[in-house]
């Protein structure tokens, strides 16, 4: 019965959407007060109906309920209950259901928060948010649908993938969605700024605060998304470079130029046209990523079950959505004229910089996730694109990006002197370019370019720090606002993740050797000792755990528990990692195969700095939530009363 | 179905983790790491995405034990790759040679910085040309950008 | 020129979509990693140089007993030789000989000549990825198709044609 009032909730909300999605628009390009606030309403019952199909589909998984196709798919009654409800979003229809659930929610809260919105603009943005529901939840209805019965009902289901079965992974897809489904709205304000052909200061603030938390969810996803890599590929290494990686990193690279470029909009009133594209493509990225993923077109690690008639849906609806919005932008955008001039060397030109080179750096991920397709498709040829293509050719290019970062922060508007700016960063520049040499010096002169890439890091720490001090010293610390905070944290916390990443990846230590029970070895300046492997009965799998104890200097250190799981309903082995991390380095133990008689692999890895990645990647979001709280989009209701300023240069 | 076997296939045979083995290591240190850094830059053909050294395919072993085989024998780097390549084609190079058909991979990036760097500097330059007929004097100048900070505050 | 500018992001969607649709109309599987073997003299097979050497079409087959769609794939085979006269080779691939014996007692052996292959050498000249996989070498000794997974009544399309051919 429940699964039924879900799938009944899904079909009303489709249709609520469908008013939404028409009648504001009416509304908005008549005038009619009545028909546009009928947006807000539609969108929080469009909402409630969503929430009350997802809390269907919730309840038939936490009880188990094995009539309905899905769970029997993707759930098992032995499992514990987190992976039940996790199992909600670990298959292709829930995480489908998932995206329109964010997206209902996302609709909502503009309605709840968007007051401060003229009329006509809010109706806009809801009709086109509608417009991309009606997108997801048609295509759960008819193709995807997560409420199918199975008759007779099996006795139990199967199971759902062990190596989604793990904390990380529960909070990574909605998180991620959080992100790729908050780009929407940033999407939808570009399009009613299109239709309504103005986009000006108000209208960039308006967009602020939704791109922000967009990209802070989408930063926190992808952290989340590496670290789980990290600690359950068993080897430590954090970023692959497979393609639903990429398809997660460019929306992110699109998003982080999309808010530096608004900034223009915001400052300056420039970049307008630049700045709703990038609006557009940062969603459409999204879409793509969802597309690449879901359709088969390429494979990957990570990807669902694919089926091609699902991937031509999805897009069809892709070219609907962002080709769409690219036709209205090449009808409207050149409209959008702005008459604020600036020399090259000023604070718009380094972010323009910024912009140039993050797009760069999309384009390539795009290029070398795309070409193995392309290529096959025109010539038949085979050819792989790993990470080595990665670290040749996007590494390189953040070079210039990180260079730049600390100086953009002191360029004047319009224009400015590079000379003083360089000067204020001296000691900055001093102290990257000991560490790098400091790094070089520690470890053989082989690695000099990652001890380069090490003084980069520093760089971005020290040139952010230079910039508070600055301000600092000027005593506009009072005054300094969240955003300008919020800015200094995340450039920061970039370097934070450079450093960590850099020393992880180059100067990681490892040991692989064959022990036996009793067994002793040095690693990294511990002794290492093997106890016992001894096995284990888990709710849902066996296993062997290995009691490994480390000692520094005699004394015991810590001990660590590495553990290979055989999930019993799948039967997959999945090697479950353990690590001891001091915030400076992890020890990293893995349990390979083995025997009492032949001894057990064991693999042990000194990484150093690797928790900072992941460290830098939560603060480079927290830095986006300050700045979130800045004043001026909590308060800053800006009215769109006075024309646009035309600087006079 | 064909593909449905083989993606079954694919799912037991890769389970992450478990690579190169104790057992398959070279004595020699430096013969290993080269052996290492190889294993790293050779696609497992049967895995998605993952280099030999850290697959567990059967195929993937039967690659890193040849590679050690021609490191031992005496081979140069250059020349193991080449073995690969002539028996799985450039498939198993995870960086893609520089040849006719990966031109477009490996410049397109830099075309695009080229090409939009390049267009941003004109443009710029276009828009410095026509001086106003009268640039502001430096008190108007401080005026209207006080009228401006006002604006903005 | 300006307005063609904004028009850049819409044709490159264009393309972008064109390939996609491309890709998922055609049937193209993105797991396939071809042959670089096609076009090229068949690598030696020491158990079977005779049957290479014959100057007729050879079909050569890496099976395994404890592979599964290998049983599947079988009858195929069976089929071929009987019917057809098809001269094929085996090679058991990373199976024990006494285990690829008994596999092929119990369910008919199509095989002129069969080889074992415990340790993945051979298997590695040929540029194999797993079992199945079937070659299928000219009456000159050049490779010429490649089959990944097992061989399906569909297949046999494009193989008899070339096996005929040479004979």
């Amino acid at each position: 019965m429940i699964p039924e009032l879900g799938h009944f909730a899904l079909i009303l909300a489709l249709a609520v959407a469908l008013v939404q999605g028409s009648l504001p628009f009416v509304g908005a390009a008549r005038g009619d007060i009545r028909l546009m606030a009928l947006g807000s309403t539609a969108a929080l019952t469009q909402a409630f109906l969503v929430i009350l199909a997802f809390a269907a589909l919730t309840q038939a998984y936490v009880t188990s309920d094995f009539s309905v196709a899905n769970v029997v798919a993707n759930s098992h009654s032995a499992k514990p209950l987190l992976y039940k409800i996790s199992g909600v979003w670990g298959n292709h229809e829930g995480s489908m259901l998932l995206w329109a659930l964010i997206l209902a929610l996302f609709g909502a809260a503009v309605a709840l928060f968007g007051s401060n919105l003229p009329d006509s603009l809010r109706a806009r943005v809801l009709g086109v948010q509608a417009l991309i529901g009606v997108g997801f939840l048609a295509f759960l209805l008819f193709t995807s649908n997560p409420f199918e019965r199975v008759s007779p009902a099996p006795p139990d289901g199967n199971g759902l993938n062990p190596l989604l079965q793990d904390p990380g992974l529960a909070f990574h897809p909605p998180l991620l969605y959080l992100g790729y489904v908050g780009f929407s709205v940033t999407y939808a304000f570009a399009i009613a700024a299109l239709l309504e052909g103005r986009v000006d200061v108000a209208w960039a603030r308006w967009v602020r605060p939704w791109t922000l938390a967009a990209w802070c969810f989408l930063t926190c996803g992808i952290a989340l998304g590496s670290w789980w890599a990290y600690y359950i590929l068993g080897w430590g290494g954090f970023w692959f470079w497979d393609p639903v990686e990429n398809a997660s990193l460019m929306p992110w690279l699109a998003g982080t130029a999309l808010l530096h470029s608004a900034i223009v909009v915001e400052k300056r009133d420039a970049l307008k046209s630049w700045t709703v594209l990038l609006a557009i493509l940062a969603f459409s990225l999204s879409l793509l990523g969802t597309f690449l993923v879901r359709s088969g077109v390429l494979t990957s690690v990570h990807a669902f079950a694919q089926d091609p008639a699902r991937g031509l849906y999805i897009l069809g609806f892709l070219l609907l959505v962002t080709g769409g919005g690219l036709a209205l932008y090449a009808w409207q955008a050149p409209k959008l004229v702005s008459n604020a001039l600036f020399q090259p060397v000023s604070r718009e030109g380094a972010l323009i910089l910024n912009n140039l080179l993050l797009c760069t750096l999309a384009a390539t991920v795009l290029l070398g996730t795309l070409y193995p397709l392309f290529l096959d498709l025109v010539t038949g040829d085979k050819v792989s694109v790993g990470p080595p293509f990665f670290n040749a050719t996007f590494v390189p290019l953040c070079a210039p990006l990180f260079a730049a970062l600390c100086v953009g922060p002191f360029l004047a508007w319009k224009r400015a002197e590079i000379a003083p700016a360089l000067a204020r960063l001296r000691i900055a520049f001093a102290v990257s370019v000991v560490a790098a040499i400091v790094a070089a010096a520690a470890i053989d002169g082989r690695a000099t370019l990652s001890a380069i890439a090490f003084g980069f890091g520093v760089w971005l720490i020290a040139g952010s720090v230079t910039e508070f001090v600055v301000r600092a010293r000027r005593g506009r610390l009072r005054t300094m606002t969240r955003a300008a905070i919020g800015m200094t944290i995340s450039h920061a916390a970039l370097g934070v993740v450079v450093l960590g990443s850099v020393a992880t990846a180059s100067w990681q230590v490892e040991m692989i050797r064959t022990m036996k029970p009793g067994e002793t070895a040095q690693f990294a300046g511990y002794g290492v000792r093997l106890e016992q492997v001894a096995p284990l009965q888990g709710p849902n799998y066996i296993a062997e755990r290995a009691t490994l104890t480390l000692t520094d200097g005699g004394k015991p250190y810590t001990t660590l528990t590495p553990e290979r799981r055989l999930f019993t309903v799948q039967r997959r082995q999945i090697s479950e990692t353990s690590i001891h991390t001091n915030l400076l380095r992890d020890l990293y133990a893995t349990l390979g195969e083995g025997d009492a008689t032949q001894g057990w692999t064991i693999r042990l890895y000194w990484n150093p700095l690797a928790p900072w990645i992941w460290l830098g990647a939560g603060l480079c979001a927290l830095g986006g939530f300050v700045s979130l709280t800045d004043r001026r989009l909590r308060v800053g209701a800006p009215r769109r009363s006075r024309p646009a300023v035309q600087a006079a240069e | 179905m064909r593909r449905l076997v083989r993606v079954a296939a694919l799912l037991l045979a890769c389970s992450p983790a478990f690579a190169t083995e104790p057992s398959e290591m070279l004595k020699d240190p430096a013969l290993e790491a080269r052996a290492r850094e190889i294993g790293r830059a050779l696609r497992c053909v049967v895995c998605q995405n993952q280099a030999i050294d850290d697959s567990n395919a059967e195929v993937a072993r039967d690659m890193r034990r040849a590679v050690r085989e021609r490191l031992a024998a005496g081979d140069r780097d250059e020349a193991v790759m080449a073995f690969m390549t002539a028996r799985y084609g450039d498939y198993v190079l995870l960086k893609p040679p520089f040849k006719p058909g990966t031109l477009v991979l490996w410049l397109g990036g830099p075309l695009v910085l080229l090409l939009a760097g390049g267009a941003l500097l004109l443009a710029a330059r276009k828009r410095r040309a026509p001086e106003p007929p009268a640039p502001l004097s430096e008190e108007e100048r401080a005026r209207v950008d006080a009228l401006l900070r006002r604006d903005d505050a | 020129m300006n307005r063609a500018l904004f028009l850049l992001p819409l044709m490159m969607l264009v393309i972008l979509a064109g390939f996609f649709g491309w890709s998922l109309l055609s049937g193209r599987d993105p797991a396939s990693i071809g042959s670089v073997m096609i076009g090229r003299p068949a690598p030696a097979l020491p158990f079977a140089t005779a049957e290479l050497k014959s100057g007729k079409p050879v079909l050569v087959n890496f099976f395994a007993s404890w592979c599964t769609p290998c049983l599947a794939e079988h009858p195929l085979f069976m089929r071929l030789k009987e019917r057809e006269k098809a001269t094929i080779v085996g090679i058991a691939w990373k199976d024990k000989p006494e285990a690829a014996r008994a596999w092929l007692a119990r369910l008919g052996d199509p095989f002129a000549a069969v080889g074992f292959d415990q340790d993945g050498k051979l298997a590695l000249d040929w540029g194999l990825s797993g079992v199945p996989e079937t070659y299928l070498i000219d009456a000159k000794g050049i490779v010429r198709l490649h089959f990944r997974g097992p061989l399906t009544e569909r297949d046999l399309g494009t193989i008899l044609p070339l096996l005929k051919a040479g004979s």
